[in-house]
């Protein structure tokens, strides 16, 4: 009898192993499709909403692809989120917009180096009828400071990116700590947060190419910008091998997708990328026109 | 604003020309539904014959865990696959965050209390006399408990099809443990939140009537075979 329970659980592992082996090579079956010869190496980058969800990455990502027989595998999330996936060993690069924290990083031995890669600007936008007076206001944080005296309701993403990171640092020059039911907190990506503060009519801080790429949507209307407060950069950073033992990290790879972030024909790239006619990231490592 | 109308046919269109997004998104989807729902079945119906037909001490209180288990929010799984999957995680060396492997192992963690918990009752549900006659007749204990299945097979069915409809609606886990990576772990689910937010309903209304499409298929099977058994 024992021995017959025995034989029956034999099978049962069994089965379960025959099946985890099926599943194991459905994941397989995918790269083999490729036509080149031996699955193209997989780069996992997290990067910020704003690159992805603006279709830039789309578009540049193809060309470095077919260079380096890779696959690229995007994360997108927030900046506060991508750096603690590198942090982690989770990732082998990031592509981030928070130059104070991308240097500690660096700083810190958990990226080999950093190469600021584009910029481009925040800007406040809110309703067209501005009830709080804030349009073509010089600075960012005056403008924040006449939407909290007004108490206008207000958006703001909440979820630790470098958009939120740059909010609470306009809220800090003005020594005001925003709090009431004016002041909603997202806790989600900018074009969620865009679309919070459409429904809602209130005003947001938002970097330009997600406001450009979703604009048709939206009703609010920009109100606040050129102010060098509301600089935006973007800097890649190859996730430090060496920081992580035993956990296999590409840092070779990285490191060849940071310098082709920064070479002549990904400048270039980035530069021709246009949403409805507009260059929603500017080139920095090499002037492109 | 109106979305509705041209979201439709967006969604028509990539319905009809096979649009690669979909079509990847629904290959994810099914993939790993499929795998965990068959992976928490091998694990659930075992130990569900055995809370459902032996007496042993604790059998209440695992099965009362169990009960609890069964509506646990798919973010509580995501969190705790994330800590076993990331890097310096205790299954770390593996690697399987953020790849298809890693969603199947949330999903199973998801699936198991609520499939066992479902093949408990399949199995109680039984009359004890089947399986003590199968036994008397000197059955083994494995065809014992095969006859016991082959009595209660409604209840495995709706079990199977009970957890695979979880599994391939769900969100938490597949966003938290998948990454939502374009054509590798974006499912269905994950796919359908991240067009919504960039306010292009073409490729998550598409998305959404295949999910129901499935959902139909699945539990219209359900409901045939039982028809049939009924009938018999």
């Amino acid at each position: 009898m024992r021995f017959k329970l025995v034989n029956a659980m034999a099978v049962f592992v069994f089965a379960a192993m025959a099946l985890l082996a099926g599943c194991q090579g459905k994941d397989r079956a995918k790269p083999a499709r490729e036509p080149k010869a031996g699955p193209p190496a997989a780069l996992k980058m997290a990067t910020t909403t704003s690159t992805e969800n603006t279709g830039l990455l789309d578009y540049l990502l193809p060309a470095f692809e077919k260079k380096c027989h890779c696959k690229v595998q995007v994360l997108s999330m927030g900046t506060g989120k991508a750096l603690k996936a590198g942090r982690d060993g989770n990732v082998d690069v990031i592509l981030v917009h928070d130059k104070g924290a991308e240097l500690e990083f660096v700083a810190q031995g958990w990226g080999t180096e950093r190469r600021e890669i584009m910029y481009n600007d925040f800007l406040i936008i809110g309703p067209d009828r501005d009830p709080a007076g804030v349009r073509g206001m010089n600075l960012a944080a005056d403008a924040l400071a006449a939407l909290a005296a007004a108490q206008a309701p207000f958006v703001s993403r909440g979820d630790d990116s470098g958009t939120h990171r740059k909010e609470l640092d306009l809220w800090k020059n003005k020594g005001i700590e925003p709090s009431g039911d004016w002041y909603m907190e997202a806790g989600q990506g900018m074009e969620d947060t865009l679309r919070i503060a459409d429904q809602k009519t209130a005003y947001v801080l938002t970097d330009r190419g997600t406001y450009l790429a979703l604009r048709k949507k939206l009703t609010l209307a920009p109100l606040v910008e050129g102010d060098p407060e509301l600089f935006n950069l973007y800097g890649v950073i190859p996730v430090n091998a060496a920081k992580h033992p035993g956990v296999k990290i590409n840092t070779d790879l990285a490191v060849k997708f940071a310098d082709w972030m920064a070479s002549p024909e990904a400048q270039k790239l980035i530069g021709n990328f246009k949403v409805d006619g507009e260059v929603l990231f500017h080139p920095l490592a090499v002037d492109s026109e | 604003m109106n979305d509705l109308g041209p979201g439709f046919a967006e969604a028509w269109r990539m319905l009809v020309t096979l649009d690669p997004d979909v079509m990847s998104a629904v290959q994810v989807s099914v993939g790993v539904s499929v795998c965990a729902t068959g992976l928490a079945a091998l694990a659930g119906a075992p130990a569900g014959f055995i809370l459902g037909v032996k007496q042993f001490r604790g059998r209440g209180a695992i099965a009362a865990v169990l009960h609890t288990l069964t509506g646990i929010p798919t973010v509580v799984v995501g969190l705790v696959g994330y800590i076993l999957l990331t890097a310096h995680g205790p299954l770390g060396s593996f690697r399987l965050l953020y790849t298809p492997a890693g969603i199947v192992i949330g999903l199973f963690l998801l699936l198991v209390p609520l499939m066992t918990t479902l093949c408990m009752s399949a199995a109680a549900a039984v009359p004890a006399s089947a399986h003590e006659t199968a036994l008397t007749l000197g059955a083994t204990p494995l065809r014992a408990a095969l006859a016991v299945v082959r009595e209660g097979r409604f209840g495995y069915l709706t079990a199977v099809t009970t957890g695979f409809g979880r599994a391939i609606g769900e969100v938490g886990v597949a966003m938290m443990l998948g990454g939502n990576i374009r054509g590798v772990t974006r499912t269905m689910t994950t796919a359908m939140a991240l067009e919504t937010d960039k306010g292009m309903f073409g490729l998550a209304l598409a998305l959404g009537a295949i999910l129901l499409v499935i959902s139909l298929f699945v539990n219209s099977s359900l409901h045939y075979l039982k028809f049939r058994s009924e009938r018999d």
